[in-house]
């Protein structure tokens, strides 16, 4: 009985961690990239057309890791257009980062329908590509519901030295604090020498690498393969996980369990049968972001603790009287 | 040791910098005088790197030196502390300090910074906790910080703007204390006032600038301010208004016991209580930050009161939105210009008509009159003298001065519209051709105006304030009720009748304006009470 | 000799730069997509030649515009009111949806208990009502909580499509069919005028017409305007601004709604798959671009309808993906955001003897006109170098 809920509840983990890796990853970019005080909507953009370039290369390369990379430079291009708008052109940012996702989300249907073989017709939807298959770390992974950890694929053990670093690295180290700074008072920042314009522009494409890197888990580990809704709004959430992390590379772990394990249990649920209509289920994920949303907005009114990086989705310009 | 030779800079429109020559030696206090747009801040903004100078040169030490940065001023161990502090709220004083330092390590050690914030805060006298997160600490204590991180920098001059503005006077001393000690470590010290009375508190010399030439260097102590304020405006300044003896009446403002938070959730007034009568103004002093902001918004409706009560002409508003202070008389001149008092992507016209626009002439039956809005813009423009290139021209495209004539425009207008419009002056007789006012929602007839106006003057030239403190004296004049909060005593003691002075949210006093001097001001102002 | 490039603060909203610059955008967009199509080996002018030809040169064609730039007007028009209040309603595409679920879910199950001649209207209405509501519940949640709106506006449309896809292949499945309900009951078609184009399109230029008119006569519409701008200074004039969010927020929804519901009265006929294809998104575009005024709006409806329909053709005859056209739209708005900047500043161009050539001090653009914090209004400010 307890071994069955134990089985139960490793499994539901082990899944947890496969569909939580690539919003980990788009979560700790996107964080970084609002830390230093650019809002980035563009994330489901970048994540579809990492993924879609990702496969791509993979499948024709015969290699996963050239197409991680090749996914991770996709995200950063699209990144580096964004930090262009709203930094040097110093356009509207919510405006930018939707123009981004729409962009990025007709041209990963683009290549879909173009990068494919031409056995079939082009289209790179229903391909099988080589992809990163989960590793079983021989005898940890046999442990009950910690086990779970170690049944991952490589891309998701690497999360597992970024975490630690990214949260490292932003709280203890000059250049984070530089980071921080910049993005709680541009103007102090400025004036205490820290390039404000190279430290967006370096963060808003950092982040687009990391969310190109998720989305290549999506299309070499996860799914894998690729077609057009792969990423299911992820993008979106990823939005919403960074407030739930309240900024902090540390936390982006629990919302993205959260979500990983909505999809577990949808999966479980219907696999084992349930009289719930799939519509109903499926719409979880978002009905609790928008939950996670209200909450958070809520507890930052009582508290003032959430900590949004105060120049947040302000484009910044050096003062003159 | 410094030297600015021949320094120009132009702006579109205006010579801010003309051919500036200053001189800094080591060891001394330089104050550089002069009043709004001068070129002051411009000529130190040079200075520290924030701005290219189109002509002249700075010589550090003899040796020309480009100062393209603020990262170049610093390595030449020059440093400013602004009038708008240059800290992040959310780090320690020490993160602070050590911001954007290029020699910081990987991985800083904060504690050695810490220690070495202690020994330097008590040498100079600076007392403040390393640790301690900025938004904890008051205004007088964040600016110790920002001194502090200069020093430990290695600035050798130290440019300071307006420091005074922000303190009480017993905190002005102890930076006077600073600026000695300063003197004593060898660093000099430049900083930027409009105050004689700083002048000859804290400088060994003074320079006055007036627009955008030097008028004068001299010993601090072989001038006297008559003489500097002469320098300063370049004709006698008349240090007091002429004014008629008030003739006060009914009260049109009680707050009893009035109670309310600020932004953050903590007490900003504590059991407030004051009255402000027909045809008189009073005047609230007192250090900004102590609940100044908080008062002008219970009383117009935009902040919530959380115990006590409002009255405004006889009716009781202690639940008030701002739409029903607005109809209950109540015209307020903000704070904020940009922030709250104006839309800036709107036209001067929009602006002009954002408080008339509910009722009739210019609006009816939730419809507006386009044709009528022009007709008004019109005549306010002209009876203010808002400069604008046309009255479709968008309001951020104004200097300060003429945004600042547009809303005291707006809100005078309507302070003639509350109760009897007979007594107004100018105005009423050209809106009379435009339409008369008839609304059945607005004020009734035994309402008056009352006018809450915040830092009017701020920022202003003297012209302008001239304009604006004499539209003051109109309003009470016609008996209207003033209530004005100013961070200036001598406008303070000028234009009101009394002057309350408020100190952490509680009011220390009140005095008649005759009776009042500065130094029983000063003492309550910083919370003694000697009564 | 070198040329020094430096931004200058305009004192005046320049007329030549409001016009130019989004069809200066424009031109760059067809630019990039050139390059575009030549990487996937098509010749560019023979490419748009037919886009252009499949589009306009045709009276099918044409229709056929028509008949996409009906839901992309209304939505567009929906989303601009929404963003003039800075309000980022992306929620435009599930309001369409739901507001077409209410439409097919009237004319269908209703007929039995009213009277033929009442279904349209009541069917019309529900629409408005269903995405009046949709787009209700976020404006309610940013007006009392002040929950940000980009997320829940659009977590919602993924809500509505879901529940629609429920509706259409479960719930309301017409027997015989894999997917998609029965016909509607012809008592409840909006008549058709041109070839598939539906009566739809006076609803879309009346409420155009109406917008403009309430931007500039009524009370309301300055009043948003003010939110819009400066929410802080609404306040302060006494302006209810959690009133008017929610009900602008109910208005631009209806609209939308309103698009969904004249999309399955007039052209499906039926609750379908592709009822929507990214309308809700497109509109974002087509209100940015039209500068949030709905007249422009009526404009560059027809213009990305006329993207739209080219892409479609063009993937018929030259084989080239559908998606063409959707990553040519989804191009447009990058550069008229890099434009925006020449709206606020203007380019000066001039030649400066060397040695003054150094960095900048403050390099690029000066004090802005865009975050409202201390930003004194200049007097026109000009970067050195």
């Amino acid at each position: 009985m307890i071994v069955a809920l134990a089985s139960l509840l490793t499994s539901i983990l082990t899944i947890t961690l496969r569909a939580g890796a690539s919003l980990i990853y788009a979560t700790i970019g996107e964080i970084y990239t609002e830390r230093s005080g650019i809002l980035n909507l563009g994330v489901e953009g970048m994540m579809l057309s990492g993924a879609v370039t990702g496969f791509a290369t993979a499948y024709y390369t015969g290699s996963v890791w050239l197409g991680v990379l090749a996914a991770m430079m996709m995200g950063a291009l699209l990144a580096l257009i964004h930090a262009f708008l709203t930094v040097t052109m110093r356009a509207n940012q919510v405006v930018s980062g939707l123009s981004i996702t729409l962009f990025g989300t007709g041209l990963a249907s683009f290549l879909g329908e173009r990068l494919g073989p031409a056995s079939n017709n082009y289209n790179l939807v229903g391909m099988v590509g080589p992809r990163f298959s989960p590793m079983e770390i021989a005898g940890l992974s046999q442990v009950p519901i910690l086990g779970a950890f170690f049944r991952q694929d490589l891309l998701t053990y690497f999360l597992y030295g970024l975490v630690p670093l990214a949260w490292f690295f932003l709280y203890k180290t000059r250049p984070g604090l530089n980071l921080r700074a910049v993005g709680e008072s541009p103007q102090t920042a400025d004036a205490m020498g820290v390039d404000v314009t190279k430290t967006r522009y370096l963060y808003t494409v950092f982040g687009g690498l990391l969310a190109g890197l998720g989305g290549a888990h999506l299309s070499l580990a996860y799914a894998p393969g690729w077609s057009e809704n792969i990423t299911g709004g992820r993008g979106w959430i990823v939005i919403a996980l960074v407030i739930f992390a309240m900024w902090n590379p540390a936390r982006a772990v629990l919302g993205a369990v959260l979500f990983g394990g909505i999809n577990a249990v949808q999966f479980r649920l219907q696999a084992g049968g349930t009289t719930i209509p799939s519509a109903y289920l499926n719409m979880l994920p978002y009905v609790m972001t928008i939950l996670v949303l209200v909450l958070m907005t809520w507890w930052e009114a009582l508290s003032h603790r959430i900590g949004a990086p105060a120049a947040l989705g302000q484009p910044y310009m050096r003062e003159e009287k | 040791m410094l030297r600015m030779r021949g320094i120009t800079k132009r702006f579109p429109g205006v010579v801010a910098n003309d051919h500036v020559d200053l001189d800094l030696y080591q060891g001394e206090v330089l104050a550089l005088l002069g009043e709004n747009g001068a070129g002051k801040s411009t000529l130190m903004n040079i200075l520290v790197g924030l701005y290219r100078p189109d002509a002249g040169e700075i010589l550090v030490r003899d040796e020309r030196v480009e100062i393209h940065s603020p990262r170049d001023a610093a390595e030449l161990g020059v440093g400013m502390v602004h009038q708008n502090f240059m800290l992040v709220p959310t780090m320690t004083v020490a993160q602070n300090v050590v911001l954007g330092l290029a020699d910081l390590p990987l991985v800083p050690k904060l504690s050695e910074v810490e220690e070495r914030l202690r020994v330097l805060s008590a040498r100079y006298g600076l007392k403040v906790d390393p640790q301690a997160y900025i938004w904890q600490l008051s205004v007088g204590e964040q600016q110790r910080v920002e001194i502090l991180k200069l020093i430990y920098r290695g600035a050798g001059v130290l440019i300071l703007d307006e420091p005074t503005a922000v303190l009480t006077p017993q905190e002005a001393d102890e930076l006077g204390h600073m600026l000695e000690v300063m003197q004593v470590e060898g660093k000099s010290t430049i900083f930027i006032t409009h105050k004689m009375n700083e002048v000859v508190a804290f400088s060994d010399r003074v320079c006055v600038l007036r627009q955008g030439k030097v008028v004068a260097t001299k010993q601090t102590t072989g001038t006297t301010p008559r003489e500097l304020a002469r320098l300063m405006v370049g004709r006698e300044v008349l240090f007091r208004i002429e004014k008629k003896p008030a003739t006060p009446g009914d009260p049109v403002l009680v707050l009893r016991d009035i109670h309310a938070l600020n932004d953050k959730g903590l007490p900003a007034l504590r059991g407030v209580s004051l009255t402000v009568h027909e045809g008189e103004v009073l005047g609230i002093a007192g250090v900004a930050g102590n609940g100044q902001h908080e008062l002008a918004e219970i009383v117009t409706g935009i902040r919530p009161i959380k115990q006590g009560e409002l009255w405004i002409n006889r009716r009781e508003l202690t639940d008030c939105t701002p739409l029903d202070a607005i109809r209950s008389g109540v015209s307020h001149i903000p704070a904020d210009r940009m922030g709250m008092g104006s839309v800036g992507g709107m036209a001067v016209a929009d602006n002009l008509a954002m408080k008339a626009y509910r009722d009739p002439p210019l609006g009816q039956r939730g419809l507006l009159n386009r044709t009528r809005i022009q007709d008004f813009a019109r005549v306010m423009i002209e009876a203010f003298q808002i400069a604008t290139p046309t009255p479709q021209t968008l309001v951020k495209f104004l200097s300060g001065g003429n945004i600042q004539k547009t809303i005291l425009a707006r809100e005078i207008e309507r302070l003639e519209t509350v109760g009897q419009p007979e007594a107004a002056p100018s105005l009423t007789s050209e809106r009379r051709q435009i339409g008369r006012r008839r609304s059945r929602r607005h004020a009734a007839d035994d309402c008056v105006g009352l006018l809450v106006a915040a830092y009017p003057s701020r920022g202003l030239d003297v012209g302008a304030t001239e304009a604006v403190r004499k539209r003051i004296l109109e309003q009470r004049d016609a008996q209207r009720a003033v209530l004005l909060i100013s961070e200036d005593l001598d406008e303070l003691r000028s234009v009101a009748d009394r002057i309350a002075v408020l100190y952490e949210g509680r009011i220390m006093g009140i005095v008649s304006a005759d009776a009042a001097d500065i130094e029983t001001l000063g003492l309550m102002m910083a919370g003694i009470d000697e009564a | 000799m070198k040329l020094s490039v430096s931004f200058r603060k305009r004192e005046s909203v320049s007329r030549r730069a409001t016009l130019l610059v989004p069809l200066a955008s424009f031109a760059v967009s067809l630019l990039f997509g050139a390059v575009l199509l030549l990487l996937s080996g098509a010749n560019p002018f023979v490419t748009y030649a037919a886009m252009f030809r499949g589009a306009f040169g045709s009276g099918h064609g044409l229709s056929e515009v028509l008949v996409k730039s009906i839901p992309l007007m209304l939505t567009g028009l929906g989303v601009a009111l929404a963003f003039r209040m800075r309000f980022w309603n992306i929620g435009a595409e599930g309001q369409l949806t739901l507001g077409a679920v209410a439409a097919a879910g009237v004319a269908l199950y209703w007929s039995q208990h009213l009277p033929a001649w009442t279904i349209l209207p009541l069917a019309i209405l529900a629409g408005c009502v269903a995405g009046a509501l949709w787009a209700g519940v976020p404006a309610v949640l940013k007006a009392t909580l002040n929950v940000d709106e980009t997320l829940t506006t659009l977590m919602l449309n993924y809500v509505a499509v879901l529940y629609s896809e429920h509706l259409y292949y479960v719930v309301w499945r017409a027997p015989g069919y894999n997917s998609g309900t029965e016909r509607i009951p012809e008592y409840a078609w909006l008549p058709r005028i041109a070839g598939r184009a539906h009566a739809g399109i006076f609803f879309g230029l009346a409420l155009a017409l109406l917008l403009w008119a309430v931007f500039r006569y009524t009370r309301w519409g300055f009043e948003l305007k003010i939110i819009g701008q400066n929410p802080t200074a609404a306040r302060y004039l006494g302006i209810s601004i959690a009133r008017n969010i929610v009900v602008a927020l109910l208005v631009s929804g209806a609209i939308s709604g309103l698009a969904g519901a004249v999309e399955v009265l007039g052209l499906a006929r039926r609750l379908q798959q592709g009822i929507s294809v990214g309308y809700g998104y497109t509109a974002i575009i087509i209100a940015w671009m039209a500068q949030l005024n709905p007249i422009g709006v009526v404009f560059v409806a027809f213009l990305m309808a006329g993207l739209l329909v080219g892409g479609d053709q063009i993937q018929m005859r030259m084989r080239l993906p559908a998606s063409v056209g959707v990553v040519l739209q989804g191009m447009l708005l990058i550069p008229l955001l890099a434009g925006s900047l020449f709206r606020d500043y203007a380019l000066d161009l001039r030649k400066v003897p060397d040695g003054k050539g150094d960095a900048p001090a403050d390099g690029r653009a000066p004090a802005d006109g865009r975050a409202p914090e201390d930003r004194r209004a200049p007097e026109g400010r000009q970067a050195s170098e």
